[in-house]
């Protein structure tokens, strides 16, 4: 077997465990209260670090680079309220922008 | 869920020329077209397929691929336990919902909030699932066509999504701690760990302005 197919196989079985984790293994169990609440805090949490690691990461080092235009044009368009596909066309243009100027 | 293909279709471009961006560096990292392409159907988790296509096009050997790829998607256990009570019926139905879940789908659904709709996390991961897939798939097939897909902007529109998602779940004081808390572990760990650890680390930013009920 090649290294390739090696991998996409491991991976593939981690990755559909580590998904099933919640929705099969948790399922309907009641959880405590106090868990619970703790939970509600990991949406903001992740997705927070998901800003950080697609705005700043590059392998292990954190840059400031045309990305930072992306996010900038996805906050304004945030604040005047606009839909969720102006806010991904307006990061994805002003990231392609600043990179088309350099 | 039809809902959900229309929550989802704003994202299906950026979706498809990522998938085909995977299919050309795999085909690059020595991954035959036919094994690209079934890794975007099982794996399904565009950063950490990423991750182990440029670990082994780097000469790193198979488990430091696979490692950095689960690291990638360990993040996936908390966020499906936060909507595992949305789930209905057999396992085997559940196992196979459960692998639609993925940061765009579960967030467009309103993942990590009371009004969760599993349909709708359905329904975009049912749309993105395509995309992905068929993007690998034009990608490996016709490698080279699409060079370099950071020159769209592809990456600065992906932390803009994420910044619009965030914000919608910004509803408490305890929920901007807690953002706060994770971005700062992330920034903090990024130059630190492997990628991956960052995000999963993240998630002790939920003690951030807890208190004993």
């Amino acid at each position: 077997m090649s290294a390739a197919w090696a991998t996409v196989i491991a991976v593939g079985v981690g990755t559909v465990a580590l998904k099933a984790v919640g929705p099969v293994g948790v399922a309907d169990r009641q959880l405590p209260p106090r868990l619970a609440s703790l939970l509600a805090m990991v949406g903001p949490a992740i997705l927070a670090a998901l800003v950080v690691s697609e705005a700043f990461a590059h392998g292990r080092a954190l840059v400031v680079d045309a990305r930072l235009a992306g996010v900038g044009a996805g906050a304004l368009a945030v604040l005047a309220r606009a839909p969720l596909w102006v806010v991904v066309v307006a990061g994805a243009l002003a990231t392609a922008g600043v990179r088309l100027l350099r | 869920m039809r809902k959900g293909l229309r929550v989802g279709a704003p994202l299906v471009p950026a979706v498809l020329a990522l998938g085909a961006s995977f299919g050309v560096l795999a085909r690059a990292s020595h991954f035959g077209a036919t094994a690209a392409i079934v890794m975007s159907a099982t794996t399904f988790a565009g950063s950490s397929q990423v991750a182990a296509a440029s670990v082994l096009g780097a000469g790193g050997g198979i488990v430091a691929a696979v490692v950095a790829a689960l690291l990638l998607n360990t993040r996936y256990a908390p966020i499906g336990i936060t909507v595992a009570h949305a789930f209905r019926g057999r396992r085997a139905r559940r196992l196979a919902e459960a692998q639609l879940v993925v940061d765009e789908s579960w967030a467009l659904a309103g993942g990590g909030t009371a009004r969760f709709d599993r349909h709708v996390m359905l329904g975009v991961g049912a749309g993105l699932w395509f995309a992905w897939v068929g993007g690998t798939a034009v990608g490996a097939l016709l490698g080279g066509v699409v060079s370099d897909p950071s020159a769209f902007g592809l990456d600065g529109a992906f932390a803009a999504l994420f910044l619009a998602l965030l914000v919608t779940q910004l509803g408490s004081r305890r929920a901007v701690a807690a953002a706060a808390g994770g971005a700062t572990i992330a920034a903090v760990l990024t130059p630190l760990t492997p990628p991956g650890v960052p995000i999963i680390a993240a998630t002790a930013a939920v003690v951030a302005g807890w208190r004993r009920a």
